[in-house]
Formats: structure tokens, C-alpha cells, sequence
């Protein structure tokens, strides 16, 4: 079960298995989204299948997670994202109603990105082989711009930016399930980046190094693929993070790490250090990224690594986790 | 003598026989029997050839087994009889490179006494030179950059010996032959502090220090922060400085007297504070002992420490005062040994910097000890101590690494007999402490010729030590992983340590520390093993609880009362945390975020947190040991637990500590019912399993049993029933010991393996 959980036994899983069979140059690149020539046309083509529980939380439900989900990962690799398709694979006894709403939802979150949902699938199995429902979105978009995203292609001095409060995704839908004897206002961040994503590259041209949107695994596991890509440091200045209280404080209940949380309306940025301030105070300008923060730079030592400094100058190792956290500390 | 009369042999000693005066001491035997001949150093140890008559040769390998030098160890001498060639004279020579290293490092050594007498000698051309020192003592592991242990591969390298000095190093018959760290004022080392060098920067140090200063001193593994022990001001300063807000300071008292002083000092404690490795020991403070408050917060013991090099010696003399001396860096991270680093890191915090020129080659922090039974308990394992390795009771058929834990992160190499324990590295999410594990598994299988073929590691994914394994081995294909569970690496570290071999019976192994990951995927900590080297079977533990919020709980131990008591209603600690507790309650109502824990560190916080002793901690162990210092040792009574199919309720304690404090009872005799019904539950589980097995000894780990109330009783009660206790006496019974036990149980699983 470890192994959905956006970390390095997902990526042993992926390497192992899909790597292996499918083998071409494209998917060893292990992108957001895969880039394919049509013609004259480039292309970006990703997909991607969501399932959530519940299906329904403050803020949105499983329908806009699918589609800004693959609206993010075409918008993130430099693409205008353009079309998408829609496979549902529903449990016997599904009500009408929710499937409705859902698909209500996907289409309010398809205008607001500016994408058609032009083909899809309906499946129906049998109670109990299924949660529910169960969304897998493929999209295509246009990749007009010359810019080259890789997360490799950090290099010490850069300055990494995101675009908002993290977190509030997966802490909302933990809360949503019910357990908890937490009050709270929260909803989930789940957004189109499609907007955000071409202010960036349009203000910070080829100064914008790379671009991820921080889904399961949180914003920590984003920075680690830039630093084992890379093979730089990515130090992160704690009190820079930008973390609502409530989050903190759900985070801190449960014992986790902010870092580590979900996000569905998230990006990552790395940025050359002489387009940093002018792509921040773009960020800003749009909606989905008005609490976009510099949380701290690329630098050379240590390898790989992603570093910590903490409020009282002290650092720490922010590694890739391979499942759940169970406590280290003795 | 005519040719017919003569033997000549070749002597082959090994263990540690480098750098510790071996070849001047076979020079002045071999002179002193008659016997011409040499004695050189190469990559297995000494070896000499002797020649003379047969008497002179009985009686000179007579001696050199029964009266080696102070500091060498002798694990063997190998002889072989060669043709006699008439040599008369004996000579010492260079040292021979043969590809296969198996000569030892030794080390860190306090000043010998002739050292010291040196020291103090106004005559003296060392007259206090603060980097005296000869073949007996000196520095050691520290300044060891490689083999074979010669001056070109310490970090002395870069002093060219003067002329004076040159003689005695080249002298056959003086205490500094061949002494690689040998120098003086006039060529050696200096002492600076700001504009001042030599005497004038000690001498003002002291006044710095004797003013309320606090001051960066540069020591033999580290740096360290340096303040008068009873200026409140000063250490709270210091305290401030380094982000470390209770854990204790410890303090270097200039000698026993002065040590007197501040603790209850017996002659056990004497022999530890005064031996050459001069560890922390941890003793009972005097009442109205001068010291700050803010040295050892909640705390009735104190870390003392005596000089350990001539520097810290004139230091503390020209003080005449006690002074805290703790690790250079902040709160819990590696103390700083690079010059320019430590002026970083430590610059804010200090009025001053007492440095030399010296470079440290390998970190190494100051070891810590308690005494237990008049035998060292230890604590942490570094300066003094390593690398000097653990003989094994069996040879391990393949070289084999451990990696340990990660919080206090040791790693282990072993070949033949010998397991090589590095000194404590420190918590591995710390990138610096993360450079000195990889630096120290490189450095030992260099120092040690030793590749390892066998990697043993934790089974808990997430510690870097189990990535670093796993990364290693995806790099090279002839190195084979074994995954050892951390209660088992805890058992076998203390049978290892005790020279049990794979072939012994198993014995019952109590593994009661804060978290380690269980075979089932839960978190365990109250382990009752039946236990060999090879493997064991889980035959007892804490009944499991869950652990609200996982880290967080371990964090906060009074979300350990919610665990143990959420539904007892008017309890203080509720009360305390009432913002939170339903939330936390909910967590273990629903499982969210909670796993199951049998964790004995954990019930120890629970009742810590409960009678308002600790409600969060600031480091690891916290609430566990200012629990253990409020034992009220007069007190008789234990809580009664039930015991059944070898499982132990820890919630009866919690639930008689709770019922006792609601009735008003002392706090310190609470604490001791508690400790004492753990200890009485537990010796009747193990006696009940070594019934049922046919098993006579039990042996003791985890880190819970640095807890000496708890250590004490448990033996006692096991003594007691007729069984043989092993205790861990060489190797920390906390993390500190796992890759020792980790390297056993991959070495006894090679052996059956191959067998
Ligand atoms: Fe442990
Ligand atoms: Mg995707
Ligand atoms: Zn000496
Ligand atoms: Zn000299």
C-alpha cells in the first residue's frame, strides 16, 4: 500500500515494473508529462488516475482533483493544455446523484482551465471491487514555447518558489474523513495552474529552471527530484515555508510534516537568481499564486541532498520517505 | 658465544603495538638480554628478528608478553626460528608497507605522568607546552589520517621536527621514539586566543573564563564551549547560545580533589574519572555542590570529567575553578572540528576562541558513562575509546559492516575477531553527522584494510542508515545485505560484547528502549527475546498502545497518559493540555496516525508525564531519566502488574500511579513503585520463559537499561532466581550499540550459513 504513496517505493515501483516493460526514451524521462511530436506540432500528453476517500471534502471532490490534476502536469511542463478524456470506473449501487455532482464539477473545472473533455468510459464492477469511484483523466496540450523544463537542470544560486500555502489539501481530506475531534475552516487547494504556469514562463523565460506541481508526497518529495535529478542541494529556510495555522497545527497533531503533505494546487519553481524577484511578483499577481513564497535556494553541498535550516539556525536532512512515517526517533 | 649456541627467531606481535612505544621497549628488552637484531612496524602489527643465546631469548619473550607498554594491547605473538647470522647489535627500523593492514590504531590518551611532570617543570623545554606528549600517551585516532601509524599520515604532517626534538624521536633509548605526535614550542603547535600566542593566550583564557566568559576552546576531537560551572549568568548564557534548553552540561574538574567536590566520588568512580580515557562519568552531585543551576536542570547527578590534555590540564589549573565543557556546536548537532567551520557556527555564541594549529583528522566527541556496580555502564562511546575494537568470542567468516541506527548513530566493521565500533556520529538527519558516517565506514575499512563483504542493517526503512545500505549495495553487486531487526541487534550486542559465540544456547534477551521497528510493522520497545546470535522469537513484550500522532507523541509524552488513560476524567496532566487532549483522544479512538507501540520508553513517559515530572522533552530519553531521578530510594513498595503468556500490562502501573497520585502520595515514591513493579514484572516474566525453555541467562539492552534503579533490580530479581545476567559494560545498551549487535547476528547467520 506504500507504494501509492508518491514516495521512493512508488518510484521502486514505477522503475521496476512500467520502466522495464514499456522501456522508450521518453518514459525513462519520468516527466509530469511526456512530449510527442504530431506533425509540426509538439505535444505534451500525460495521464493520470485519481481515487480519494471521501470523495467529497471542503473545497472540491474526486471530479476537479482529475481534472486540474492533468491540467497541472501538461501546464507544468510548459504546455497550454487543450484536451482531455475521462474514464470512470464505478461501484454497483454508485448513486446517480454523486456521480452527477462529479461530473458537474469537471466540467465547472474544465471551462475554468480552458480544456474540453472530448472522449471518455464508463465501467461499472461489482459492490466491493471498487471504492466508489474510481477517475483516470489522460489530457493533451500545446508546447509552443522553446523553454527546456527538467528537473536536472537546477544549478546552484537558484532561488525555488512556491506558489502557495502547502499542505492544505491533505490535511482537508484527512480531516473530511471523520476521525478527528478537529475543528476547521479549511478546503482543499485543488486549482488549474495553467495561468500561473504561462506568467512564469513568460516573465521568467529561460531563467525558469523547473517547474512541478507538488500532488502526493508533498512539496519534500518535489525537492528531492530536483535534488537527486540535479545532483545539487536544495536548502529550504523553514520559517519561509509558507504553512496555514491550521495546517500546522493538524500537522503537528498527527505528527507529520507539512512537507510531506498533499497539495492539488501547487507548484514548485526553480528560477535562475536574476529572474527571481520578477517571477515571484508575477506569481502574485495571479490568483493561484498570490501566497507564492521563496522558500530557499539550490546550492552545491551536500549532493543530492535536501537541507532544512530551521528557526534557531539548526539543519536537518529532509529525505525522500519510502512509506508511511513511522517514528524514527527513539 | 660461538655460532652453534645462538637462535635466532622471528617475533611477530600483534593487537595494539603502534604508536604506543612497542619497538623502543623491544629495543631496550632485546638490548637489555644481549640479542642483536631489529624490530620494525609494518601493516600486521610489530615484527622483530632476535638473535642470541637461548636463555636471553626465553626470557626476552617472557617479558615482552608479561610487561608490554602501558598503552599496547598484545592479541598475539607468533614466532619462527630462522638461520642465525652472527648479528650482535640491535637495531630499530622503518616501517614496512606489506599490503595487508592489521596493525591497530589506538586510542586518545590522557597525559602520562612523566608528561606531566614535564608539564610543570619550570627546567623543562616543554615547561607548559600544551601539546606535550610521548609514545605513552597523547593523540591518537584523532590525528589519524592512515596507515601504517607514522607521522606523514597524521595531521602532525605539517610540523617539521626540530632539531631537539628530532634526537629523542630518532633515539632508540628515549620515551619519545618514534613518538609521531612528539613536538615542542619550538616546532610543534601553538595556542592563540585573538592577537595572543603560547602561555600569554592560555593565561588569558582563564581570566576570560574566571570573569564569566564563554569561550570556544579547541580540543583533542572537537571544539567545545567552555564557562565557569557555578556562574549562573555565564552557563545560562552558554545555554541560550546553544539552543540545548535542559539537557546537562558536563564539567572538567582539574583533578580527583576538585571532583570531591562536586560528587560523590568512591573508588570505582575514582579508577573511571582517572583511567586514561577520562570519559563523563555521571556521579551524585554534593548537596551545595558549586554549581550553576543551569549546568544539570532536574537532574541530582553531574557529568564530570578530568583533564584529558595537557591543554585542558593547564586550563583547569590556572582556573581553579570547575568548568562546563560541552560539545561546540548547537543544540544536539556534531561538534565542530573544522577551524573555519566552528568560527561560523560558534562565533555568535562565544567572547572568544582558544585554538591551535593542530588539524582535527576525525570527530570525536567526549564518552559518557554511568557506574554500575563499580563496572562502566556506557553511555556514549567515543574519545578514549574508539577504535580500539570488541573481541568477538568467534571469528566472522566474511568482513562484515554495520550501520546502525540514527539517532545515536555508530557503525561497526568487523573482521577475524575484532569489531571495530566507531566513535558516536551522532543523529543522521543531521547532514553533518550524515558526512562523518560516510567518511567513518570509508576510514575504517582503510585504517583496518578490511572491504566489507556482508552490509547489516536496521529494518526500519526510513533511518538513513538503511538507505545508505541499500544505496551501496545497488552499486556494487558482491556485497550482500542483511536486514536485522533493532531488538535483536540490541540482544546481540550484549551477547556479542560477552564472547558469546553462534554455537552458545540462546538466552532471554529483555530489549526495553524508546522505538525500534517490530517484524510485524508495529513499533516495539518491551521485547522479551529468545534470543542466539543467528535469530530469536519474539516470546514476550509490553502489551501494545497506541502511539498518538507517532513522533509527536514520542515528543510530548503526555499524549502517552491519553494512550495508557483516555477516559480518566480529573487527572492534572488532562487538565494541563485540556486545549488538546479530545483531538489527541481521537486520534487513538480511531487509529489515525497511531501506531501500535510496545515501547517501554513510552510507558515511562506516561508516568512521567502523568505525576508532572516531563510533559514534552527536549531531547531523547528526557522524561525517562528525570523520572528515574526522583526515585525515592527508601521506598518498598511496587506496583503489581499482570504478567500472562509473557505478555506485560503496562497500564496497571500507569493506573496504580495515577490512583497513588489522586490520593495525595509523594511523587519520588510513586516513581519508585513504578520502577519497581516494571523491574518485578519483568523478572518474573523472564524467570517464567527460562523455565519453560531450559534457559539459564538473560541478557539486558536497549536503551532503558541506562536507567541504573530499573538495571539494578532486574538483575538483582534475576541473580536472585539462579540465572547468569549479562549487562553491557563495553558498548552502549541504547543505539549506540546497535551496529556492534547488527555485525553479530550477520557474522553468526555467515557461519550457519556456510556450515
Ligand atoms: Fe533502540
Ligand atoms: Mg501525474
Ligand atoms: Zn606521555
Ligand atoms: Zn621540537
Amino acid at each position: 500500500l506504500a507504494h501509492g504513496a508518491g514516495g521512493k517505493a512508488s518510484g521502486t515501483l514505477i522503475d521496476a515494473v512500467f520502466v522495464d516493460a514499456f522501456r522508450n526514451p521518453e518514459l525513462e524521462r519520468l516527466g509530469d508529462a511526456a512530449v510527442v511530436g504530431v506533425g509540426d506540432a509538439r505535444l505534451a500528453f500525460t495521464t493520470d488516475s485519481y481515487v480519494v476517500s471521501p470523495l467529497f471534502f471542503p473545497g472540491g471532490n474526486i471530479g476537479d482533483l482529475a481534472v486540474n490534476g492533468t491540467v497541472n502536469d501538461l501546464a507544468v511542463s510548459g504546455a497550454r493544455p487543450q484536451h482531455l478524456s475521462a474514464g470512470f470506473v464505478l461501484e454497483e449501487g454508485f448513486p446517480v446523484a454523486d456521480l452527477r455532482r462529479i461530473v458537474d464539477t469537471m466540467a465547472a473545472a474544465a471551462a475554468a482551465a480552458g480544456v474540453q473533455i472530448v472522449t471518455g468510459d464508463t465501467k461499472v464492477v461489482q459492490r466491493g471491487k471498487a471504492d466508489g469511484c474510481f477517475i483516470t483523466t489522460a489530457g493533451v496540450g500545446l508546447l509552443d514555447r522553446t523553454v527546456v523544463l527538467d528537473a536536472g537542470a537546477a544549478r546552484p544560486g537558484d532561488v525555488v518558489i512556491v506558489s502557495g500555502p502547502i499542505g492544505d489539501h491533505g490535511v482537508t481530506v484527512m480531516l473530511a474523513r471523520g476521525d478527528l475531534d478537529v475543528e476547521s475552516d479549511l478546503v482543499s487547494d485543488t486549482a488549474p495552474l495553467h495561468s500561473l504556469c504561462a506568467e512564469i514562463l513568460d516573465v521568467g523565460g529561460d531563467g525558469v529552471r523547473v517547474m512541478r506541481d507538488a500532488t502526493r508526497g508533498g512539496v519534500a518529495t518535489i525537492l528531492n527530484e530536483i535534488a537527486g535529478a540535479s545532483g545539487a542541494a536544495v536548502v529550504v529556510d523553514e520559517a519561509a515555508v509558507p504553512v496555514r495555522a491550521e495546517v500546522m497545527g493538524a500537522a503537528e497533531l498527527l505528527g507529520i510534516d507539512p512537507l510531506y503533505v498533499a497539495c492539488e494546487g501547487r507548484l514548485v519553481a526553480v528560477v535562475a537568481p536574476d529572474r527571481a524577484d520578477a517571477v515571484l511578483a508575477a506569481m502574485t499577481r495571479v490568483p493561484s499564486g498570490a501566497g507564492a513564497a521563496v522558500i530557499g535556494r539550490v546550492a552545491d553541498d551536500p549532493p543530492g541532498l535536501v537541507l532544512l535550516r530551521t528557526a534557531f539556525g539548526g539543519t536537518r536532512i529532509v529525505d525522500l520517505l519510502v512509506g508511511d512515517p513511522l517514528p524514527r526517533i527513539c | 658465544m660461538t655460532a652453534a649456541d645462538a637462535r635466532r627467531l622471528q617475533v611477530r606481535v600483534t593487537g595494539i603495538v603502534q604508536g604506543v612505544g612497542f619497538r623502543p621497549f623491544v629495543h631496550a628488552l632485546a638490548t637489555a638480554h644481549g640479542l642483536g637484531g631489529f624490530v620494525g612496524n609494518d601493516d600486521t602489527g610489530v615484527v622483530a628478528e632476535i638473535e642470541g643465546r637461548a636463555d636471553g631469548v626465553d626470557a626476552f619473550l617472557d617479558a615482552l608478553r608479561r610487561r608490554p607498554p602501558a598503552l599496547a594491547v598484545i592479541e598475539s605473538v607468533t614466532t619462527a626460528a630462522l638461520t642465525p647470522r652472527g648479528e650482535r647489535a640491535f637495531v630499530i627500523g622503518e616501517s614496512a608497507v606489506t599490503g595487508h593492514r592489521d596493525a591497530l590504531v589506538s586510542s586518545d590518551t590522557a597525559p602520562c605522568d612523566d608528561c606531566l611532570a614535564e608539564l610543570a617543570d619550570p627546567a623543562d623545554r616543554r615547561y607548559r607546552y600544551p601539546f606535550v606528549n610521548c609514545t605513552h600517551c597523547g593523540p591518537r585516532f584523532t590525528i589519524v589520517r592512515d596507515v601504517p601509524y607514522d607521522r606523514a599520515t597524521t595531521t602532525m604532517a605539517g610540523f617539521a621536527m626540530c632539531a631537539a626534538c628530532a634526537a629523542e624521536y630518532h633515539d632508540p633509548a628515549d620515551r619519545r621514539f618514534h613518538a609521531q605526535p612528539t613536538c615542542c614550542p619550538a616546532c610543534g603547535p601553538t595556542l592563540r586566543l585573538g592577537g595572543l600566542g603560547g602561555d600569554a593566550a592560555l593565561c588569558r583564557a582563564a581570566v576570560l573564563l574566571g570573569d564569566g566568559a564563554v569561550l570556544a576552546v579547541k580540543g583533542l576531537g572537537g571544539y567545545h564551549l567552555a564557562a565557569r560551572a557555578d556562574d549562573e549568568a555565564a552557563v545560562a548564557r552558554l545555554r541560550a547560545g546553544k539552543h540545548r534548553e535542559e539537557k546537562a552540561f558536563a564539567v572538567m574538574a582539574a583533578g580527583l580533589e576538585a571532583a570531591r567536590r562536586l560528587v560523590v566520588v568512591d573508588d570505582a568512580a575514582a579508577a573511571v574519572l582517572g583511567s586514561r580515557r577520562r570519559p563523563i562519568t555521571l556521579l551524585r552531585r554534593r548537596p551545595g555542590a558549586p554549581v550553576a543551576a543551569a549546568v544539570a536542570p532536574g537532574n541530582r547527578d553531574l557529568g564530570v570529567m578530568l583533564p584529558y590534555t595537557p591543554l585542558h590540564h593547564l586550563l583547569a589549573a590556572e582556573l581553579g575553578e570547575p568548568f562546563v565543557l560541552t560539545s561546540g556546536n548547537l543544540s544536539d548537532e556534531p561538534i565542530a572540528t573544522d577551524d573555519a567551520d566552528a568560527l561560523a557556527r560558534l562565533g555568535p555564541l562565544v567572547d572568544g576562541f582558544l585554538t591551535h594549529d593542530r588539524p582535527i583528522h576525525v570527530r570525536t566527541e567526549d564518552s559518557v558513562v554511568r557506574l554500575h556496580r563499580g563496572a562502566e555502564l556506557p553511555v556514549r562511546r567515543a574519545r578514549g575509546y574508539a577504535p580500539e575494537p570488541v573481541p568477538l568470542g568467534f571469528p566472522v567468516e566474511r568482513p562484515v559492516l554495520g550501520l546502525g541506527a540514527e539517532v545515536k548513530s555508530t557503525v561497526c566493521l568487523a573482521r577475524g575477531r575484532r569489531a571495530f565500533l566507531s566513535p558516536h556520529l551522532g543523529d543522521l538527519t543531521n547532514p553533518e553527522a550524515l558526512r562523518s558516517f560516510r567518511h567513518m565506514t570509508g576510514h575504517l575499512a582503510r585504517l583496518f584494510a578490511v572491504e566489507p563483504a556482508v552490509l547489516a542493517h536496521d529494518l526500519h526503512p526510513e533511518y538513513l542508515s538503511t538507505k545508505a545500505a541499500l544505496g551501496w549495495a545497488e552499486e556494487r553487486d558482491d556485497v550482500e545485505l542483511v536486514g536485522v531487526q533493532h531488538h535483536h541487534a540490541h540482544v546481540a550486542s550484549c551477547l556479542a560484547e560477552h564472547g558469546r559465540t553462534p554455537d552458545d544456547g540462546p538466552v532471554l534477551g529483555v530489549a526495553f528502549d524508546g522505538t525500534g521497528l517490530g517484524t510485524d510493522g508495529t513499533i516495539w520497545g518491551g521485547e522479551l527475546l529468545l534470543a542466539d546470535l543467528a535469530g530469536f522469537e519474539r516470546i514476550g513484550h509490553l502489551a501494545p498502545v497506541p502511539l498518538p500522532g507517532g513522533a509527536a507523541a514520542v515528543r510530548e509524552p503526555w499524549r502517552m497518559v491519553v494512550a495508557y488513560l483516555p477516559d480518566i476524567p480529573d487527572l492534572a496532566v488532562r487538565e494541563r493540555h485540556a486545549r488538546r487532549w479530545d483531538a489527541v483522544a481521537s486520534l487513538v479512538r480511531s487509529g489515525t496516525g497511531s501506531p501500535a507501540t510496545s515501547s517501554v520508553g513510552r510507558l515511562f513517559d506516561a508516568v512521567a508525564a502523568l505525576l508532572g515530572v516531563r510533559d514534552t522533552v527536549t531531547y531523547e530519553g528526557q522524561a525517562a531519566i528525570e523520572l528515574e531521578q526522583r526515585v525515592d530510594v527508601a521506598e518498598r513498595g511496587a506496583y503489581p502488574v499482570e504478567v500472562s503468556g509473557g505478555v506485560l500490562s503496562g497500564a496497571d502501573l500507569v493506573r496504580a500511579a495515577a490512583e497513588d497520585l489522586h490520593a495525595g502520595v509523594d511523587i519520588g515514591r510513586i516513581a519508585a513503585r513504578f520502577h519497581r513493579g516494571l523491574a518485578d514484572a519483568t523478572v518474573r516474566a523472564v524467570v517464567a520463559a527460562a523455565g519453560e525453555h531450559g534457559v539459564r541467562t538473560a541478557a539486558l539492552s536497549g536503551g532503558v537499561f541506562v536507567n541504573e534503579v530499573l538495571l539494578e533490580r532486574v538483575r538483582a530479581g534475576l541473580e536472585a532466581a539462579g540465572m547468569e545476567v549479562l549487562v553491557p559494560s563495553r558498548v552502549p545498551c541504547n543505539d549506540g550499540g546497535i551496529s556492534l549487535g547488527q555485525v553479530a547476528v550477520a557474522a553468526a547467520r555467515d557461519v550457519a550459513g556456510s556450515s
